[in-house]
């Protein structure tokens, strides 16, 4: 069904349709919309999950692991200081491997106080041992959602999936969402470890070294086979519903000499700025990182790379800049913008890559 | 692709105003995407919110800066507020207003929405709903068809009076 829709009903509609059997969430702005259309639809018959308002974002992702841990399908949804409240529980989501799927309404840390879209809310998360992919539509809020069920229980997978979509720019934005009938494409869940009283079983007991790096190695070897299950389930994807994303979405990147990084809606508008600057004649392209964790590998060999952190790590730089430095030797201009919201164009977008002084880092729109 | 930058107060309506202007747009088989800009709002301070329509998909989140249509739903805020900021060289103005000239040159469209929403009682909290009937206006000026300002409406409202009034607003707008 075509219809108009936030990037927060999108995600509501994919939860709805994936059926999850627990539910458990605060509400914390701009993530609000989401939790609430939850709690319409079970208050409404239209959902049969359990929806277990709870008193804080850490008990909102305990309670989802306890339900988990009994093998059925959980859904919570957060967003910044929320999601940093609930640190502790995330790692053990993923530590305890069960496939809860969240969605994270990128929003900047305070103080200052501030509701606006940032990623480094997510960021803090990263060596968590969850899957995390940002988006850049309504459309693929609702797609890359019901993907994340289907990723987060695969069997080679069984990690948590975190769907990352940018506060208000994208979470209360109205576009159009074309929904589908999922059918069968989420299998149901079969978690080989969930509590069978039939099978008396310890959990979260003392581990020794030996057996908690095996452990370890075992988070790491599913992130790693986590890129084949992303790439098969997108293609699934595409084959029933016509729509598909990649683990980076590039644009006009074939013959770039300069290609431009960013992620989330800024990855998105970075497009307009592409066709601005193959207007003027400069071979540019954009690639659209989605996947942080599993982090991609992009053809960056022999190119100019420009790279938009909506991020920091402060003594450091920006993560995502830092990353594509460590994985492909790149010297990146790594621009530093949109923090808190700061309003970023396509104009701006193209006058990075026009100005661009590999190895410097810019801070946009402060004066040095 | 054109773009509208609404003016209002906050509670009177503005980002539904978008919301419905956007799925009209796209009830007309376009893409459209309307959004609100969140600042420090609460009632009665000036906001603006934004509806971009085009034949192709929209990949701009950014504010729009240089507006082909201006509308006002609080014609107080053009005290505080420069309301034609950025508007192109033959760009429109649409003001909730009953009477008005050109600004600055620029062909402008006046509606008494207010006067609409009262004389059908349409008031919540003691405001004139102003959102429903503005798309009446928008329908006349052509940037929507009237059938799909109505099936917009139709399907954000069950309240009648909304569509009586964006009908009246169609027939009274004065150029």
């Amino acid at each position: 069904m075509l219809t108009i829709a936030t990037g927060n009903k999108a995600v509501a509609a994919a939860v709805r349709q994936a059926n999850p059997a627990v539910i458990a969430a605060y509400p914390i702005t701009p993530q609000t919309e989401i939790v609430e259309q939850m709690a319409e639809y079970v208050t409404a018959g239209e959902l049969k999950s359990r929806y277990i308002p709870v008193e804080s974002e850490h008990s909102a992702m305990a309670a989802c692991i306890g339900a988990s841990i009994t093998g059925v399908r959980t859904f919570t949804a957060t967003s910044s200081h929320g999601l940093l409240y609930m640190h502790e529980m995330i790692n053990w989501a993923a530590g305890a491997r069960l496939p809860i799927v969240m969605a994270n309404v990128n929003r900047a840390l305070g103080p200052g106080w501030n509701v606006w879209a940032e990623h480094t809310d997510a960021f803090q998360e990263r060596d968590t041992g969850w899957l995390q992919v940002f988006v850049s539509t309504v459309q693929e809020a609702y797609d890359a959602t019901l993907m994340a069920f289907r990723i987060a229980e695969h069997n080679d997978v069984l990690l948590p999936v975190m769907v990352n979509l940018d506060g208000f720019t994208l979470s209360h934005i109205m576009q159009s969402l074309e929904t589908v009938n999922p059918g069968d494409f989420i299998p149901p869940l079969h978690l080989p470890h969930a509590i069978d009283p039939a099978h008396p079983a310890g959990y979260g007991t003392l581990t020794g070294p030996d057996d908690y790096f095996k452990f370890r190695w075992d988070i790491e070897r599913s992130m790693r086979d986590s890129v084949k299950v992303i790439r098969e389930t997108e293609q699934d994807f595409a084959d029933r519903f016509g729509r598909s994303y990649g683990m980076t979405e590039e644009y006009r990147c074939e013959d770039a000499d300069v290609v431009v990084i960013a992620m989330g809606t800024l990855g998105k508008e970075a497009e307009v700025a592409i066709d601005l600057l193959r207007k003027e004649g400069i071979r540019a392209g954009s690639m659209r990182i989605r996947w942080l964790r599993p982090f991609p590998t992009l053809d960056l060999a022999g190119r100019d790379v420009v790279v938009i952190d909506r991020d920091y790590s402060f003594g450091f730089g920006g993560i995502l800049a830092q990353s594509l430095k460590a994985k492909h030797r790149c010297e990146p201009y790594s621009v530093i913008a949109g923090l808190g919201g700061q309003e970023v164009t396509y104009d701006d977008i193209a006058g990075f890559i026009r100005d661009r002084k590999p190895g410097e880092e810019y801070w946009f729109g402060v004066k040095a | 692709m054109f773009e509208i930058r609404i003016h209002s107060r906050g509670g009177q309506g503005g980002v539904t105003a978008a919301r419905l202007l956007a799925l009209a747009a796209f009830r007309d088989g376009k893409f459209a995407t309307a959004c609100p800009f969140y600042g420090a709002e609460r009632r009665g301070a000036p906001v603006v919110s934004f509806v971009r329509i085009d034949d192709k998909p929209i990949k701009v989140y950014s504010q729009i800066r240089t507006p082909d249509l201006v509308v006002v739903l609080d014609t107080s805020v053009m005290d505080v507020v420069d309301v034609l900021q950025g508007l192109k060289d033959g760009g429109k103005v649409l003001l909730n207003a009953t009477h008005g000239g050109d600004l600055k040159g620029h062909k402008t469209y006046v509606v008494d929405l207010t006067g609409i929403a009262l004389k059908q009682n349409l008031v919540v909290a003691g405001s004139p709903i102003l959102n429903t009937p503005v798309l009446g206006a928008l329908a006349k000026i052509g940037i929507i068809s009237p059938e799909s300002a109505k099936i917009s409406i139709s399907e954000m409202f069950s309240d009648e009076r909304n569509v009586r009034a964006a009908e009246a607003a169609y027939e009274e707008l004065v150029e």
